[in-house]
């Protein structure tokens, strides 16, 4: 067994310790803090396969969902002993454990048996990237070769996000969502959203601009600067807005509008919808790439801020 | 053993404890980490299979792996509306139990202003 291999084995092996504690552990905020650990652990795995923008995407996203389970189980906590007293009978849990493994040992069967040589799509990728003039493979494929994934993607971020303003009650609507949060002005919190912030914006946008020929890329370079913004909030430097405003709006639907429109171009002047010209594949790329990062941060902020709670009249 | 083994068995494990804690656990927001494991298994499979794909000086198979980020961002948003969901069930009956049977809570929708 070479070194490598038991470095891996050591690594998957922490990996499902702490998703064993995700699931296992008796309280909820306990298994929320096991499963921000299990996202970024994951993280390394990725790179181990040679994903790295996955990897980025993964430890980004860890980090935002921690945030977001973090603060529902706080405010959950007083249904914690409600939830003990339905736990289900050993019967159910024993059934529960053999249907669980059998699917484990089904889908782990099929991994050991996936056919040789793999199919892969890679060659394709590797030969038609001149196209785009962008040398990053991955954000060829997420924005050129299966653009159409990556528009309905950004619609999907848009109806989560109308469906979670939905909830709100009557006399909110149009508020600012969630809670205003209270911090010492001159305490540790503040004091560290304003040295980071700067430096983290600074971050997102190199992931943006880099995800052309390296890993990164505009979803990567979304999710630090909305993290970057959640900081803010959190330190009580700024509010969250209100929702019905038209400025917020605007940027919520930028990017997938500019990316609709340069689709429907592709259709009128080209080939086919989101057929790129192929002389200005790059700067379209990258005009959709800027304004999709603005709406990814917002959107993702905004889906983290929950329903609006405060009402919209002062 | 290849890398591509280890880490796709352990995507299989991880789909199996999720599918146990979706089952077993009361709490509704336990059920949406169980949840997001099993989402986060199949991905890891999705890795393997790219991982598996490497030819042609790249790594990976480019393809699976833009999948899995979409998927990412569609998991996260999903998980996102479902914790909206559990907290505005929460504030609306003052308790988060998924029974049917359970008494009818009186809190009413009171929410500061």
């Amino acid at each position: 067994m070479s070194f490598q291999t038991a470095l891996e084995l050591v690594l998957a092996a922490v990996v499902l310790g702490v998703a064993i504690w995700a699931i296992a552990a008796p309280e909820t905020s306990a298994a929320v803090v096991s499963y921000v650990a299990y996202g970024l652990l994951l993280a390394l795995i990725w790179v181990a396969l040679d994903a790295v923008d996955v990897a980025l995407a993964e430890a980004a996203i860890g980090g935002l969902g921690g945030v977001l389970l973090l603060g529902a189980a706080a405010r959950l906590r007083a249904t914690e002993a409600q939830a003990k007293a339905e736990r289900p009978g050993p019967a159910v849990c024993v059934a529960a454990a053999m249907l669980s493994a059998l699917v484990a040992a089904a889908i782990a069967a099929a991994v050991l048996l996936l056919p040789v040589p793999a199919p892969t799509l890679a060659p394709a990728a590797a030969a038609n990237a001149a196209a785009t003039g962008m040398a990053n493979p991955v954000t060829n494929v997420l924005m050129a070769f299966r653009a159409m994934d990556t528009v309905l993607e950004k619609v999907v971020l848009l109806l989560a996000l109308v469906g979670i303003w939905s909830l709100a009650p009557d006399n909110r609507w149009g508020g600012n969502p969630g809670l205003r949060h209270q911090a010492d002005p001159r305490g540790v919190l503040a004091f560290l959203a304003r040295l980071l912030a700067p430096v983290g914006i600074v971050v997102g946008v190199y992931m943006l601009w880099n995800g052309a020929d390296h890993p990164g890329g505009a979803f990567q370079g979304g999710t630090i600067l909305a993290a970057m913004w959640l900081l803010v909030t959190m330190a009580g430097l700024m509010d969250t807005p209100r929702i019905s405003s038209r400025r917020l709006r605007l940027v919520l639907v930028a990017g997938p509008a500019i990316f609709l429109t340069v689709g429907l171009g592709g259709l009128w002047f080209g080939a086919a919808f989101l057929a790129y010209p192929q002389a200005y594949a790059k700067p379209l790329i990258l005009g959709i790439e800027v304004a999709m990062t603005l709406t990814i941060a917002v959107t993702l902020g905004l889906l983290l801020a929950g329903a609006p709670e405060r009402s919209a009249e002062p | 053993m290849s890398s591509a083994t280890v880490f796709g068995v352990c995507g299989a494990v991880v789909i199996g404890l999720g599918l146990y804690g979706l089952i077993t656990s009361p709490q509704p927001l336990r059920k949406i980490v169980a949840f997001n494991l099993v989402g986060s298994g199949t991905f890891l499979i999705f890795g393997v299979v790219a991982r598996r794909g490497a030819v042609a000086g790249l790594g990976s198979d480019p393809a699976p792996q833009a999948l899995v980020i979409t998927g990412i961002v569609v998991a996260f948003s999903a998980t996102a509306l479902a914790v909206a969901l559990l907290l505005r069930f929460f504030q609306a009956t003052g308790s988060a139990t998924l029974r049917a049977s359970a008494p009818p809570s009186t809190a009413s929708d009171t929410s500061p202003g």
